[in-house]
């Protein structure tokens, strides 16, 4: 967090009106959203419950377990929502484009599908379900069905995609949310998805304050999940799962089914119209130019992750292998870095965080030297030279590199830095993005008394060295890892 | 009865004593500074009762009757029939060399055994089995512990098993948390080790006290949980010793009861008048006063760990500690969010010690101005 954040949580306390932290909205939405609202059975590890699924805020799935201690009903839960995703992943995989017209041009989908969950522990469930149904086997004595596996290796997919700072695959709702809005209270309570929402979507007519303390009353307001609140499971649930099990006949049996599915469903509901709240919220939010590159990223994943599975691939190991960590970790960082810099060079409130920390500083320009011209190796090249004046405190040093990000990420060098009575001057020589001309092209270099920004983060990646293959795993990383070959034990593993 | 307990038990008055427990003694630890809690827990009062008198009650750490009914089953499979389960947990997970063993039932005999005596019983086994060179392992299931806190003895009723194995001590933590893949939720780990941490310590004081050596006692704690989705259970070794420098330094740290009661009037009272019900009766604006005069230490992770986090929430409400502990940092110096808005927006002038922060939100806030200004 930054002053800038802090400062807004301040602002909206006092105000009691939630504040905006970024002007755009850096995530891409779907224009057919996935919600996914999970309850599980409080002390098991990952025991569903129910879930409230689909595409439709109108008309929501609704998969309850008839008996959430079975292992069979699990397994016929995981079937049910596999049938939910399963589908609408399909569908979108079998709408493809080429990416360009050469021949090196590759076919990507047009749209790819987007999951949202209330919260980061929904994100928790997704992965924990699929690390429980994709290993198993599809045939033999513990065969489940092929969805149901293919359910898992999905599932497991989208909460790895979820680690990205980048993502647009698998969303929590509050972190979403809490990422373009400050409300005036800690991010503790922001995790409760009823209080954060309470600040920006009060219920009509009912002021934020009280808003706020209904939304922290768990009768009132169920918790976003995928745990219950314990007074429901005291009260409701405790007594409905004691007659399922004593339930002799199956009328008697659907009867008390019946009870249970409208017990989880007021639970859920709420929480359900909550993330569709949310999620139409941010879709007014005017989305940050960086946007739909990023998302086209997104799409070319999706595309070849499909494929991979299409073609009979593997569910993914219980563990990642030396190298694979090696290779996520580095994906992590880069997305993450690149992430970063395309939020600060889209949005003035994200470049106004770096400015405030000296990595960054905005001013006008005083004087240029548009035609300026330095020998190079075999002949003179183009090198303007910018002089910036600017308010800001800054912390940067000689032969540093800034990047414009009006211009693209224009690279241009500190040449000197003098302290003025009301600020800085800066000296800068511009190095790229004019052309290949002895004159610059027009608008590559910033005219007099120009407004301009630069920064020191860069959006550029450095190439590193390619990554040794799977078999040339050196001995630092433990030497070729053996093959995760799927393994009975797996495929019987308890659910209880 | 010493002084000090005296003017504890006038605080409390006639309210049943809530005793202390790992969970609130770790949640003290988390914030040493908080008198308010100090003083409560020093007098065992039931803080949730004076929330309800209050009229904010908050629930913690209220756990679903569901998960305790299983985490109750749990336990009774690790324990059953001499802890075989366990022993067979120490050998092939822990790979203790443990031959035989005895079983030491510290559980109370019944229901009018008082915990004075179960505590001393807890000593006298704990302590000869310290002294004896037996080459057998030894469990104690259930021993009652106590630790100094404030000043004062707190005792203790830990849900564990103490384990000694030539001359080591270990702490059994069961919980009911699964490990899946070798691989545990942080903060259920974190949570655990704190708690772990209370007990060695409390045990190794205990030892010192009887002049026995105090390192008898493994800073290693065995952790038996579920394994992956199942209710089979697996044992793994938890390092406590960071939380244990961390306990000892924040006990250490910790202001004594009775110079805190020296500040207090002498007729002070927090006792909620509880009916025949159980509900608190006392005006609660005069309960409030009382509860007032000790101060509190707010941050937002009081309302997951302390009954009296919305209390205290509501009395600094408008004060920066409200938004969570960056913020506070972040806007070092200024203590309510109006002065920080009015400097940020220029309406104050900032005192001695807020020119930097000062500055700094101005800057801010000019900048936030001029990048929202220019789309709206």
């Amino acid at each position: 967090m930054t002053v800038l954040t802090s400062l807004a949580k301040a602002l909206a306390a006092y105000s009691m009106t939630p504040q905006q932290l970024t002007v755009y909205r850096h995530l891409h939405i779907s224009s057919k959203p996935i919600v996914i609202v999970p309850l599980t059975l409080a002390g098991e590890t990952n025991a569903p419950l129910a879930a409230m699924v689909g595409p439709d805020r109108a008309r929501p799935t609704l998969i309850v377990t008839r008996q959430p201690r079975d292992r069979a009903e699990r397994i016929e839960f995981a079937g049910r929502l596999a049938s939910e995703l399963l589908f609408p992943i399909e569908t979108a995989a079998q709408q493809t484009q080429a990416t360009g017209a050469g021949p090196n041009a590759r076919v990507r989908v047009v749209d790819a599908p987007q999951l949202w969950v209330p919260n980061p522990a929904g994100i928790e469930f997704v992965r924990t379900l699929g690390r429980m149904t994709r290993l198993r086997f599809i045939e033999g004595p513990w065969a489940v069905p092929k969805k149901v596996r293919d359910l898992g290796i999905w599932l497991t997919w989208f909460a790895e995609q979820a680690e990205f700072a980048d993502t647009g695959a698998l969303i929590a709702a509050t972190q979403a949310i809490a990422a373009v809005w400050a409300t005036g209270q800690s991010d503790l309570e922001d995790g409760n998805l009823a209080a954060q929402m309470a600040w920006l979507a009060p219920p009509e007519g009912m002021d934020v304050a009280a808003a706020v303390s209904r939304a922290e009353n768990p009768q009132l307001c169920p918790p976003a999940g995928p745990s219950t609140d314990p007074t429901f499971d005291r009260l409701f649930l405790e007594p409905a799962l004691r007659d399922l099990a004593t339930a002799r006949t199956p009328a008697a049996h659907n009867a008390v089914h019946r009870r249970l599915t409208a017990m989880v469903e007021e639970q859920m509901r709420p929480t359900w119209e909550l993330v569709w709240t949310a999620i139409d919220l941010l879709r007014d939010v005017p989305e940050a130019p960086r946007v739909p590159k990023r998302w086209e990223q997104q799409r070319d994943r999706f595309t070849s992750f499909h494929r991979y599975v299409a073609d009979g691939g593997r569910p993914q190991a219980k563990r990642d292998s030396a190298g694979r960590s090696a290779h996520r970790l580095a994906e992590l960082e880069q997305r993450m870095a690149a992430f970063e810099a395309q939020r600060a060079y889209d949005d003035p409130l994200v470049i106004a965080d770096h400015r405030l920390t000296g990595e960054a500083f905005a001013g006008h320009v005083v004087d240029v030297d548009a035609a300026r011209r330095v020998p190079g190796l075999r002949r003179n090249v183009l090198r303007p030279m910018v002089t910036v004046a600017t308010g800001d405190q800054i912390h940067l040093d000689v032969g540093q590199h800034m990047y414009d990000p009006a211009r693209n990420g224009q690279q241009a060098v500190i040449e000197s830095v003098i302290e003025t009575e009301d600020g800085w001057r800066i000296e800068l020589e511009l190095q790229n993005q004019m052309g290949s001309g002895l004159t610059a092209k027009p608008g590559s270099v910033p005219a007099l008394g120009e407004d301009v920004t630069y920064t020191s983060v860069t959006e550029t990646f450095v190439r590193r060295r390619p990554w040794p293959t799977r078999d040339e795993t050196p001995w630092t990383h433990g030497g070729p890892p053996p093959d995760s070959t799927p393994v009975v034990e797996d495929a019987a593993e308890d659910w209880s | 009865m010493s002084v000090v307990d005296e003017r504890l038990n006038a605080l409390r008055g006639a309210a049943p004593r809530k005793p202390h427990n790992a969970r609130t003694l770790a949640a003290l630890a988390a914030n040493p500074g908080c008198r308010r809690r100090t003083l409560l827990d020093a007098a065992g009062i039931d803080k949730g009762q004076i929330a309800e008198g209050l009229g904010v009650r908050i629930s913690i750490g209220q756990m679903s009757s569901i998960a305790i009914a299983r985490g109750k089953g749990f336990e009774a499979k690790v324990k059953a029939d001499g802890c075989a389960e366990l022993l067979r947990l120490l050998r092939e997970h822990i790979g203790l060399p443990v031959p035989e063993v005895h079983y030491h039932d510290l559980n109370p005999a019944d229901a009018d055994d008082r915990i004075t005596s179960r505590l001393r019983r807890s000593q006298r086994a704990l302590q000869a089995s310290a002294e004896s060179n037996e080459p057998t392992g030894t469990l104690f299931d259930h021993p009652i512990l106590q630790l100094t806190v404030n000043g004062v003895q707190v005792r203790i009723e830990p849900d564990l098993i103490a384990f000694k194995l030539g001359n080591q001590f270990f702490i059994v933590e069961i919980k009911s948390f699964a490990i899946l893949d070798g691989t545990a939720d942080s903060g259920k780990v974190a949570a655990a080790a704190q708690q772990s941490a209370v007990y060695v310590l409390a045990m190794r004081e205990m030892l010192q006290t009887a002049g026995l050596d105090p390192a008898m006692v493994s800073d290693q704690v065995v952790l038996v949980c579920p394994k992956d989705f199942s209710n089979h259970p697996v044992a793994e070794l938890l390092d406590v010793r960071k939380q244990l420098a961390t306990l000892k330094r924040q006990l250490d740290r910790m202001e004594s009861v009775e110079s805190l009661l020296r500040l207090l009037p002498p007729d002070l009272s927090f006792d909620p008048r509880l009916d025949a019900a159980g509900r608190p009766t006392r005006d609660p604006q005069e309960l409030a006063a009382a509860i007032f005069q000790v101060t509190a230490r707010y941050s937002p992770e009081c309302l997951g760990a302390c009954e009296l986090g919305g209390v205290c929430r509501a009395e600094v409400s408008g004060m920066v500690p409200v938004l969570g502990r960056v913020v506070r940092e972040d806007l070092g110096g200024i203590d309510s969010i109006k002065e920080a808005v009015e400097l940020a927006t220029g309406l104050r002038e900032p005192d001695a010690g807020q020119q930097q922060a000062a500055d700094l939100l101005r800057r801010a806030y000019g900048m936030r101005e001029a990048a929202l200004g220019a789309v709206r």
